[in-house]
Order: C-alpha cells, then structure tokens, then sequence
C-alpha cells in the first residue's frame, strides 16, 4: 500500500501498512489484557559488541528487524538501550541482509540527524520497519538506518561542528534503542502544523546532494518502538541487579508496558516523579535545586556538577570522568514537579583506578563524571542538570511512562519516571 | 536589571545582510545576524559586568550571548529542544570548536556531557534529545566582575 504524505513541501510516499500513533488517539493499556504476551526482554552490560573495546557501563540488548510486512528478518545485537533519546537507529553495515525501505518522493530522500549532548551525531535515512523485541511487535514505524550518503556530503545543518560515528568503533554498538518518556524524537516542532521552519532533525536530499530541512508528520517521524506495541505500549521498566561493586557484567530486563500485565504493576512504595517541558525533574544536590536533571540509561555514568571533585588527566585512561583521591560518599534528593521526593546515597570512585584494577569488567556503579562547571544560578542559567547514567540503574527498578499514552489508574499523566 | 527591546534592526540588517557570520568573539552588531538566521526576537537585559541579548526563536530555542562593556561578543549559552546553529553562532571559533569536540570524543567510548576547559575556551554541554542546553565561552574575554556560571 502506498500512502502519499505531504511534508516540506513536497509529495512524499510511504510504503506502509496503516501508521496510526497511539499518541494522537489510538493505543490500549489498562489490565485488561485477556492473553498476557512474553514483555520481557533481556538485557546486559557486557562491554558492547566491538572486539576488543569496553564500552563502561552500557547496557545492551538484541532487536529484530524485519522488512515491513514480511519475515524478512534479522536480529541485531549490541544495541544501546537508551532512556535519554526516542527511536530505533540502527547501523546500515548490521543489517546488510535487510533492504528497508526509504521514506522519499519527488526525487528525494528523507534522512533523519540526531545530535547528542557529547557533540556527536548520527545521519542516516528514514525507513519503514516492523520491530520486534520479547513477543512485541512494532508495525511499520521510522526508525533511522545510519549510513552515510553516497554521493553528496552530510549537510552542515546536521554535522553543525561534531563528530559522526556513523560507524560500530565509534558508535561503541551496533545501533540505539530510544525508549525514553516521548513517542517520537522530534514532535510538534517538525510536524508541518507547527508552521515554523524546520529544525535540524528531518531532511530531503536529493540524489545531487541538494538537502533541505524538512517538516514531517508525527506519524512518520522516528518513533519509540513501544507506542506501536499493539499492547503494553504505554511505557517501559528498566531493572538491573544490584552490584556489590565493579563487575564483569550486569544483567537486567527492558519491561514493556505500566501496570498491564501482572509483572509490570507499579509498587505502591515506588515515587513517582512527574516531568516539566523538558522531561526533566530536580535534584536537589550540593544545596542547590539543579532544575534541568535526568534520568538516562545511555550515560555511560553518574554526571553532575561538582567542581570540588578533580576531574581525571586527559591524557590518562579515564579522560572526563571523576578522580577523586578516595571514593566520595554523597547524597542527593529527587523531585518531581509534583513535589514527590526521594533521596538518593551513591558513591563516586577514582575511574582511573577503576579501569586500571579491573580491566576487563563494564559494569562500573561508582563511575561518574562532570556535568557542567560552577554553580546553578539563578534564571536557570549554569550547571543546573544532574544525570543520572546507568550506575543508578544497578539495584533498581525504574519504571519510564511515555508523553500521550494511558497510564493505569490512579496514576498522573505522562510523562514521568517512577522508582 | 532592566529590560528593554533590541532597537537596531534595521540597521544592523543593512551592515550584516542574511547569514552574515557571528558571533562569538565578533562585535555586539553581529548579534542581529544570528537573530534573523534564527527568526527570533532579542531582548536586551544589562547585568553588572556585561549585557545579555537574549535570542527566542520559534521553535523554543533560547540563545544567550554575552557582550563586554568593550561591545565584544564572549560568551554564547543556548537551551532548548533542539541544537543552534553552531557555526552561525560561534563564528570564527567554529573551527576552534570543531577541533576540541573531535580530540575529546576520540579519547573514550561512551556518552555524556560534553567538558572541554581549555585556559582559552570553556565548551560544555549537556541534557538529552529534546532538551538541549550548552554554552561555549572566551575566558580570556570575560570582563572584570563576570562570574563564569552566569555565562549559560
């Protein structure tokens, strides 16, 4: 089936079944499930996929991949499990067998840019694929297939000065599973209602090269695989063991779905912690209100601002992590918007010593790095964000609801994390 | 503190047509550029040491750029859904800035905040998709009675 959509002024066609975001209407959750379906799908921190390279403190899962309607298929391992971004993007060289196909019309191409937080960027193009992870099934959402295009240069829009890892050395995995609090990665702001120019998140290019940003629909836009589950799609459980210390692995579970099924209901003793604009809470840290603070499976540590902790050599194994002379015991408050708290003990250890004591573990609790220098200002202005990396992920169960989608009974609206 | 609207539009647009380069370590003039690259409003806002033209654009970005008493550009703070335009904002710096984030990424494998804190050059980033803030600045240009948290 062909449906032709209109985006950046163009006519653009899909090869798809019916996309129909359960944000904007669609979706089921509840506990009404009459045949409860496998939601569980395994996950690790075992160092990533690339021989030889450790990646700390990630945590990596499979996904299969299949051509839209088919079974086509093919399971990718080394995929980053990823609460800090939305979407699957997947590297084009781990799913050679696969020919997705590319949103386009009019003679060009629509590619998807993603700019993360360490200046490194991701191109590629947007396609349609039926994703699978447990006994879930995403039907024909976008997700990003990274490759660089043949023939003409990434545009500087989406390059904007950083480094591309468009490959598995760099990219330190084989592609990025976004399951973070939102349905989609872009959202109003690159939906053609918004009436505003494009940001830098959607292009069409054309075979010459010539791109342009580009306005995209929320449904084509690059989605979080979950809100496609025909059920458990309203948000997703990230639970870790609990470590005694640095260790060779770690073992955990990706849960889809709040309160659908009986393994996934929320604690009565879990807080809940409802999210602002940004899908950020506070941290009350250092007695400073640090407003902009987050929680992120895909920080490969504990980041915050703390200048009187000294900061790792450049030139040693550990650049930009925390070298304290002695592990430093600290503790920090968690507040939602809506006022529900809760504090937080953790520990940060010299990661030079670390990575020099245990050089073949990947799971690191006591990791963490700067976030920021100085203080928190007022205005919001400085280093006002706490984020909390994979290390605070080891021992507990974090439940993550997504913007739009029904949560259980009793419960806020999304988005918020609960733990 | 006082607050009052940008008042040189039009001149500055005639000496500093479309994408006309900023802004960073260029003169206060070049803040209209950036404005008009980002189809933004600016407010003007003076603060002890410095003043702060602060850029909305309509997609939700804020830019923040730093202008001494001498009238130069020192520091540019940004937050929003999505990232500025780095080489309209950082101007002659960009390569500078091409250039450090390239040498730290090399030297880990991970994800994080971005730390660059050079004695010349102080790049930091942080937040996650869809909430972006950051701020690049010139140490060596911060005017007495500055305080560098304020630059973000």
């Amino acid at each position: 089936m062909v449906r032709r959509v209109l985006f950046g002024g163009g006519v653009v066609s899909v090869m798809a079944g019916a996309l129909l975001l359960a944000a904007c209407g669609g979706g089921s959750s509840g506990s009404n499930n009459t045949s409860p379906i496998n939601n569980v799908q395994p996950i690790s921190v075992s160092g990533g996929p690339v021989p030889g390279q450790i990646y700390p403190d990630g945590a990596f899962t499979s996904v299969t991949i299949c051509e839209p309607g088919t079974s086509t298929c093919q399971t990718v391992g080394g995929i980053l499990v990823d609460t800090g971004s939305i979407g699957l993007r997947v590297l084009a060289s781990a799913i050679p067998g696969l020919n997705l196909p590319q949103l386009s019309g009019a003679g060009t191409g629509l590619f998807s840019c993603v700019s993360f937080v360490d200046g490194s960027f991701l191109w590629g193009s947007v396609a349609q694929a039926d994703v699978k992870m447990a006994d879930e099934v995403a039907s024909g959402g976008s997700v990003q297939v990274i490759q660089n295009p043949t023939g003409f240069q990434i545009p500087t829009a989406c390059s904007n000065g950083g480094v591309n890892i468009d490959n598995q050395v760099a990219l330190g995995a084989n592609g990025i599973l976004g399951v973070g609090p939102e349905p989609v990665d872009c959202g109003f702001a690159c939906d053609p209602s918004s009436g505003t120019t494009p940001p830098n998140v959607y292009f069409t290019c054309a075979p010459n090269g010539n791109c342009q940003l580009a306005q995209v629909p929320f449904a084509q836009q690059v989605i979080n695989p979950v809100v496609l589950f025909p059920v458990d799609n309203n948000g997703v459980i990230v639970e870790m063991q609990s470590l005694g210390g640095t260790a060779a692995t770690d073992s955990g579970s990706l849960v889809f779905g709040i309160g659908t099924q009986s393994n996934n209901t929320l604690p009565n003793a879990a807080t809940v912690f409802t999210l602002d604009d940004f899908d950020n809470f506070t941290t009350n840290f250092n007695q400073q209100a640090l407003n902009a603070s987050f929680i992120d499976s895909g920080s490969n540590g504990l980041f915050f601002p703390d200048d009187s902790i000294p900061q790792c050599a450049g030139n040693s194994i550990a650049p930009g992590f925390f070298c304290p002379a002695s592990i430093q015991n600290l503790s920090a408050q968690n507040v939602g918007v809506n006022g529900r708290n809760n504090t937080v003990n953790f520990s940060v250890d010299n990661a030079v010593n670390l990575f020099q004591s245990n050089p073949s573990d990947a799971a690191f609790p006591t990791l963490g790095g700067p976030n920021g220098s100085g203080i928190c200002s007022n205005q919001n202005s400085g280093a006002c964000s706490f984020d909390w990396g994979l290390p605070f992920f080891y021992g507990r169960k974090l439940f993550s609801s997504i913007d739009g989608q029904p949560q259980p009974t009793g419960l806020p609206a999304a988005p918020w994390w609960a733990y | 503190m006082k607050t009052v609207f940008y008042g040189a539009a039009l001149l500055a647009l005639a000496l500093f047509p479309f994408h006309a380069r900023a802004a960073l370590g260029g003169r206060v003039e070049t803040v209209e550029a950036d404005r008009v690259h980002m189809k933004g409003t600016v407010q003007v806002r003076q603060a002890n040491a410095y003043s702060v033209h602060e850029i909305q654009a309509p997609n939700n970005v804020l830019v923040r750029e730093f202008v001494s008493p001498a009238g130069v550009v020192f520091g540019v703070g940004w937050r929003g859904p999505f990232m500025p335009d780095m080489q309209q904002l950082l101007g002659a710096h960009f390569a500078h800035y091409q250039a450090a984030v390239q040498a730290q990424k090399s030297g880990y494998v991970g994800r994080r905040p971005l730390n660059i804190q050079s004695p010349d050059f102080v790049v930091q980033m942080n937040g996650h998709m869809r909430a972006y803030s950051g701020r690049v600045y010139l140490p060596t240009q911060v005017p007495p009675g500055a305080r560098a948290e304020e630059l973000w």
